[in-house]
């Protein structure tokens, strides 16, 4: 504290203002996590938890081949989701940001949010109406003709998971990436065009790495959520749809065995964490080599 | 031109769920599935006639008025320290802030979940959902907050100063008018973001549900199926309506500090 | 003149970086005083520490004899005009004007007149009504002045007042705010980074280095006589050359014809026609003073108070002004001293023309202000010219 003394009246305020909020954060956010840590070390029998020190969870989480799927499985679910999310959204930012006129930016800002603030629940029981046997989909494509039978492979499955998912983030990945774009000084692109650099080659050499943070940001923002998804994989998924975080939901409040639960949350987070810092790692070397 | 159907029909796929909602909350069939069945108000009739529903929404409608109070005011502090002067450590405190933005919404329920029972052995209730939904609100409430706070000239409330005001009144006469429409954004959208959370409700709830807890529940039943259409159409009527109150009321603050709009809530 | 404001070893330090150095000085209640320098050389710091709005570290502000210690800015007599303005957008231009009369015992209609003649004075009559949003950055910075200025405060702080404004509209509102001072003869202290805007408007002018005072003068002396290189080169063209300074000596030399500085075609015109007496027969007369060997120039005498003691018999460097040198043109006769160059560069300014000549034994070519006078040529580049140069135009500086 003793450097505190050196700071100005202005930042010793700020740091009493943050102090607030940061507070919070630390008594309901770092605490929990941290307990959460600590159980997953002990053992529970029933009801009583014994708390000797073991890795037996982790043996587990990490050992038994169910669990194994499931991470795996959440992972590559969130890993499709954030691709197919991000391409999607990419070319909607760069509309928005680029061919759209600065006064209708914000109304078209406002539409692509306004399906992400309703009722998310009913949000993805209404794909499972869309794509369901006798869904919106089937029954349209039947009546058009373009199709003899439903098709089958759009619902309860990793694919209806991560379309439903891929609606679900479209606004989080969208966001980031048009704020980067419209961080691009247009004169920029105006001068690789006349520094003799075609659209296409401009778009590769000089939009894309320029609006690269937006990207890392839209695909980070998707990913991590989504591998912790519990309503979407429940509801059209499927089992063979199930991600980690039914699993995690499970051990909590069925089987009743919070430390084997607290165990692949634990799992888990490291595990978004590691692919996450692996994911900004290779894009700096790639802007790099660029 | 191409860019331009594209953003069309990705607009339709955004909206293709919503659109659905009414056409079935209004269709005299049970079954939610074309052929579409006529006209009916009977399920909005019967949301009238069901009291866990109308507990429920008293619930959430508790807890999302809360917890968009205190996030609000947590993103006050944090987006007002944010603009002030840089001290040590800045960036990792706000960073640490922002950290239930990109956190699976199932760890911070575990965690909370580990906290209240097992270590401090307390009853969950609509009180540990209002934390909860706190701490995840705020994020957004400082994102909201930050822009107004951001837009602010420093300047202004030291003139306010020089010309006589006290620190304090300085902050009630000048700041608080220019980041009122921000204030009243970040409590409709903390306040919508509470009333439609599951996850945490659904593992920190205690004996009574809130509202998507309830839908949640009248998922499994296929015959109560249309009543949640319509209770659907209510809700995502009453937040396009709470969103576009927001969205003025941002547009308004822009336009009272004389800046351009540059769009986005976020 | 009592002093207004005086500073007595101020130093403001934020972590390890040192804002403020040992500030030392004394402003004279309705003076116009500027604080020149550039950008992050404490200016403002100074500034907002005499507001109210950052404490110092160490060292005492008195204001009308007044210690200012532990005094916030709402209870100083010091208003300020901010740089952005700082005009509240949710309040009418009255609103604005009146915010600082909240506590003002005065009744609604006093008060309401009050504002009438504030704006008034800045000549934003009518204007009461207006949105803050809907002004123009002209009629902002005559809010903000009316604002200040209604208080009736002992010093007016101005923090680069004028920067956002556009060429003419600076120009137009420089000589306002001087008629303004003049007319409410409230101390003003300007903060600015523009030297010509300094030298126009101020009574005194404290530039400013690295938190430390270069020097306090009046503009004429500032721009004439600077202390030292920073300075000279801060304010104005000056060009630098290497000298040696030797010690005294005492030598004949023949006077100086008198008004040296004009053109000696013109003064013998004026002397012919009788405007002028004629010249007084140069009479042998001893001169004592510093010996200088200035690097291309050649050595000169210069009077022993223009050189500081701490120069004398080191390397030193002199400046001398781009206007106090001439280049000769074809044929022309000069009674000064002066070497032979070349045109190296010729810029051309409408009325004045600037060259940079080459010559010999100085690595980096003179500047050369001349005057576009009727009938006078603009020589080429590459052109073989004289420069003539005077004794009295070179100022030993010191670092």
């Amino acid at each position: 504290m003793a450097s505190l003394g050196r700071l100005g009246d202005d930042a010793k305020r700020a740091i009493k203002l943050v102090s607030v909020p940061f507070a919070y954060a630390v008594l309901l956010l770092a605490l929990p996590l941290a307990a959460v840590l600590l159980f997953s070390f002990w053992t529970q029998d029933f009801l009583d938890i014994d708390r000797t020190f073991t890795l037996r969870n982790y043996q587990e989480a990490l050992g038994e081949p169910i669990y194994r799927q499931l991470l795996v499985r959440s992972v590559l679910i969130a890993g499709s989701v954030t691709v197919v999310t991000v391409i999607l959204a990419f070319p909607i930012a760069y509309f928005v940001s680029f061919h759209v006129a600065p006064s209708r930016k914000s109304l078209w800002l406002f539409l692509i949010t306004i399906p992400f603030w309703t009722s998310y629940l009913i949000r993805v029981f209404l794909w499972k109406v869309i794509l369901g046997y006798n869904g919106v989909l089937n029954t349209s494509l039947l009546g058009l003709g373009f199709i003899d039978e439903p098709l089958t492979f759009i619902l309860y499955n990793a694919n209806a998971v991560v379309i439903t998912l891929a609606h679900a983030f479209a606004p989080f990945a969208i966001l980031p990436i048009f704020v980067a774009l419209e961080k691009i000084d247009h004169s920029l692109i105006e001068a690789s065009r006349d520094l003799g650099e075609s659209r296409v080659t401009t778009f590769l050499r000089v939009t894309l790495p320029l609006a690269m943070p937006g990207v890392v940001a839209a695909a980070l923002i998707v990913f991590i959520p989504t591998i912790g998804d519990y309503v979407t994989p429940r509801l059209v998924g499927g089992p063979n749809g199930l991600m980690i975080a039914n699993m995690i939901q499970t051990q909590f409040l069925r089987l009743n065995n919070a430390p084997l639960g607290a165990a692949l949350a634990i799992v888990a987070m490291l595990c978004v964490t590691v692919i996450a810092l692996l994911f900004i790692w290779l894009n700096r070397k790639w802007l790099r080599s660029q | 031109m191409s860019l331009r159907i594209y953003a069309i029909a990705y607009l339709i796929f955004l909206y293709a769920p919503i659109a659905l909602l009414p056409i079935f909350a209004f269709n005299d069939g049970t079954i939610i599935a074309f052929p579409l069945q006529g006209f009916t108000t009977e399920w909005f009739a019967a949301l009238a006639t069901t009291p866990a529903l109308h507990e429920a929404v008293q619930n959430s409608l508790i807890i999302a008025v809360t917890s968009a109070v205190l996030a609000t005011c947590l993103g006050m502090c944090a987006a007002r320290a944010g603009t002030m002067e840089d001290f040590p450590g800045k960036r990792g405190v706000l960073g640490f802030i922002m950290l239930p933005l990109v956190l699976p919404e199932i760890i911070v329920a575990v965690s909370l979940l580990v906290v209240v029972v097992r270590v401090f052995g307390l009853t969950l209730g609509n009180w540990t959902i209002i934390l909860a939904h706190t701490l995840i609100c705020a994020p957004f409430c400082i994102a909201v907050l930050n822009g107004a706070f951001q837009n602010l000239d420093r300047s202004m409330e030291e003139a306010a100063m020089d010309l006589g005001q006290s620190r304090w009144g300085a902050f009630r006469l000048v700041t608080l008018p220019l980041v009122a429409p921000g204030i009243i954004s970040s409590l409709l959208i903390s306040f919508t973001i509470s009333l439609d959370e599951f996850i945490i409700a659904f593992f920190l709830s205690g004996n009574s549900p809130t509202m998507p807890v309830y839908i949640w529940g009248l998922l499994r039943f296929p015959e109560r199926l249309p009543v949640v259409m319509a209770l659907g159409t209510i809700l995502v009527a009453l937040s396009i309506v709470l969103l576009t109150v927001a969205e003025l009321m941002r547009r308004r603050g822009l336009a009272r500090a004389g800046l351009k709009d540059t769009g986005g809530f976020l | 003149m009592t002093d207004l404001i005086a500073l007595e070893g101020l130093n403001k330090y934020y972590g390890d970086y040192h804002a403020l150095r040992d500030i030392d000085l004394t402003i004279p209640q309705g003076q116009f005083f500027s604080l020149l320098g550039p950008s992050g050389c404490g200016k403002t710091t100074l500034l907002r520490t005499i507001a109210g709005f950052e404490a110092p570290s160490s060292g005492v502000l008195r204001i009308d004899g007044r210690d200012m210690k532990g005094v916030a800015a709402n209870h100083r007599p010091t208003n300020m005009v901010f740089q952005s303005y700082a005009i509240f957008p949710h309040l009418s231009v009255a609103e604005n004007v009146a915010f600082g009369l909240r506590k003002d015992p005065r009744s609604k209609e006093e008060k309401g007149r009050a504002v009438g003649e504030a704006l008034e004075m800045v000549g934003l009559g009518g204007y009461g009504n207006r949105r803050a949003h809907a002004l123009s950055g002209g009629q902002r910075q005559r809010v903000a002045l009316a604002r200040a200025l209604i208080l009736q405060p002992k010093v007016l702080l101005l923090d680069e007042p004028l920067s956002a404004l556009d060429k003419k509209m600076r120009e137009q509102m420089q000589v306002e705010l001087i008629r303004l001072q003049r007319q409410v003869g409230i101390t003003f202290i300007l903060v600015t980074h523009d030297q010509e805007e300094a030298l126009v408007m101020s009574d005194r002018i404290a530039v400013m280095f690295e938190g430390e005072i270069g020097q306090m003068d009046d503009p004429e002396t500032l721009y004439r006589r600077p202390k030292s290189r920073r300075v000279a080169a801060f304010i104005g063209l000056m060009n630098f050359l290497d000298a040696r300074v030797g010690g005294e000596v005492s030598e004949r030399k023949t006077a100086a014809p008198e008004r040296p500085t004009d053109d000696p075609m013109l003064t013998r015109f004026r002397r012919q026609i009788g405007l002028l007496p004629k010249a007084p027969k140069a009479l042998p007369e001893y001169v004592s003073g510093i010996e200088v060997e200035v690097a291309g120039l050649g050595r000169a005498v210069l009077p022993k108070e223009r050189v500081p003691e701490a120069l004398r018999h080191t390397g030193c460097t002199v400046g001398i002004r781009p206007e106090t040198l001439a280049v000769l043109f074809e044929g022309e006769q000069t009674t000064s001293r002066t070497v032979d160059g070349v045109v190296d560069e010729v810029v051309y300014y409408g009325d004045m023309t600037y060259y940079d000549v080459r010559i010999e034994g100085v690595e980096k070519p003179l500047t050369i202000s001349m005057k576009n006078l009727i009938g006078r040529p603009v020589l080429e580049v590459g052109a073989k010219t004289r420069v003539a140069w005077d004794e009295r135009s070179l100022v030993p500086l010191g670092h």
